[in-house]
């Protein structure tokens, strides 16, 4: 237990020992620690950005899908009238198309009635003419007198 | 045990608190002390080389671990072993921070330095006081040495030369930083004009004076004591295994016991002389 040049010795190990310290071993594990530091901190900073971001796009789908919705009501009203328009135009042409054939019904009628009018006044006509030249066979020719059984057989 | 067999109790503790002095005897020449009193002889001119061995062992241990982790640092995910050194790392970094008030990159790795090295040194007590010396000693006695005058003391704590090495060091840094941050007069200023003012100078130096020497003085002995006498009584315990087997009993409860708290006071005067390195630092630095 003597005070010896031990002492010298142990001051030169330890001031040399410090020296390393300083020098190769503290500033790198501090500064990867400070590292580390800031790269949780950048990554906390991060988290809560996405979480605003994601509160915000949140926010967003539910405009678009309130949107979304205004339109397909919008589509689905304008359908419906256009469904209603069409209904409507097939009526109007139902009866547009129902009326003509009335019509077509009708004209054909009138046409058949003038028709056997026509056929009837003939007959008529003939039967009058018959019956007058039964009646009249001696002094009524036929053919002086035709116009006047015509005209007679037109007022039928 | 086989060595003390042949010592009284007395011999065997002289034997275990010699160091391993390697010197110049007046008589003898040049070479290792015989024994205490040889080594006393040689005077300032020795080196105890187990000290010096072992400190520097630990201390490039210490060095080369934590060289090694810093070499392959990463920003990323820790592994284990920098796990563990940044967590020494950041308990002494928050020491310096609290304590430490001035700007110095040097204060931090001294005080890792400090508590690292100091630590290993003084776990070197936690083995069992006899396993290195006579290993030691049968190996030189292979060499032709006589085991009972080969020397070893595996604490270096324990030997008051490392821990006034240590002290000293600061010691000076404080002396240097003092007068790095106030000027030669500033220092001066410090040592003389207070706390009686300039007309109680002599009576200011005297107390400021003392107050500046007993820094070193006390960051010295206490380490050195507290060390040195846990040590004692591991020898002290390791006395009662030779006598009989309700002492061997007992012995090792009691090296048990004693070695679990000396846990505590290994790790604690480590982290003391760590604390108080900073603050005299902090005050070297602080202007008035």
């Amino acid at each position: 237990m003597n005070i010896n040049l031990t002492l010298f010795a142990q001051m030169i190990t330890f001031a040399v020992f410090v020296g390393f310290c300083m020098k190769y071993v503290w500033p790198p594990i501090v500064k990867a620690m400070a590292e580390r530091k800031a790269k949780i901190a950048e990554g906390l900073a991060a988290a809560e950005r996405g979480h605003q971001e994601q509160a915000l796009g949140e926010q967003r789908a539910l405009e678009l899908m309130k949107e979304a919705k205004v339109q397909a009501a919008d589509i689905v009203g304008q359908a419906q009238k256009r469904a209603t328009d069409i209904v409507e135009e097939a009526k109007t042409d139902a009866r547009t198309e129902g009326e003509r054939l009335v019509a077509a019904a009708q004209a054909e009628i009138e046409r058949e009635t003038n028709r056997a009018r026509e056929e009837l006044r003939e007959r008529v006509a003939a039967l009058a003419m018959a019956a007058a030249e039964k009646i009249l066979q001696k002094e009524i020719d036929v053919d002086t007198h035709r116009a006047i059984v015509d005209d007679f057989a037109k007022q039928l | 045990m086989s060595s003390s067999e042949l010592m009284t109790s007395q011999e065997y503790i002289q034997h275990h608190l010699t160091n391993l002095t390697f010197g110049y005897h007046p008589e003898h020449g040049l070479g290792f002390a015989h024994d205490s009193a040889g080594a006393a002889a040689m005077g300032f001119w020795a080196i105890n080389v187990d000290t010096l061995f072992f400190s520097i062992l630990l201390g490039g241990l210490f060095l080369w671990f934590f060289k090694g982790v810093a070499e392959k640092v990463s920003a990323g995910v820790p592994g284990a072993a920098q796990n563990f050194v940044e967590w020494i790392v950041d308990f002494v970094e928050d020491n310096v921070r609290g304590s430490f008030s001035g700007k110095n990159a040097m204060v931090a790795p001294l005080a890792l330095t400090i508590f690292a090295w100091v630590f290993l040194m003084n776990l070197m007590d936690l083995l069992p006081v006899d396993l290195i010396p006579y290993m030691f000693g049968q190996f030189m006695a292979t060499l032709g040495a006589d085991p009972h005058h080969v020397y070893l003391k595996v604490v270096p704590t324990t030997d008051p030369n490392a821990t006034f090495g240590m002290a000293l060091t600061v010691f000076f840094l404080v002396l240097y930083y003092s007068i790095k941050m106030k000027g030669v007069g500033g220092f001066l200023g410090e040592l003389t004009l207070q706390p009686f003012g300039k007309w109680g100078m002599p009576a200011n130096l005297i107390l400021e004076g003392i107050s500046l020497l007993s820094k070193p003085v006390s960051l010295a002995l206490r380490l050195f004591g507290n060390m040195y006498a846990g040590e004692m009584i591991f020898i002290l315990i390791a006395l009662l295994y030779g006598g009989g087997i309700v002492l061997a009993g007992t012995a090792g409860l009691l090296q048990f016991v004693w070695a679990v708290f000396h846990i505590l006071i290994i790790t604690l005067q480590a982290f003391i002389f760590m604390v108080l390195t900073i603050v005299y630092l902090d005050m070297a630095h602080q202007h008035h």
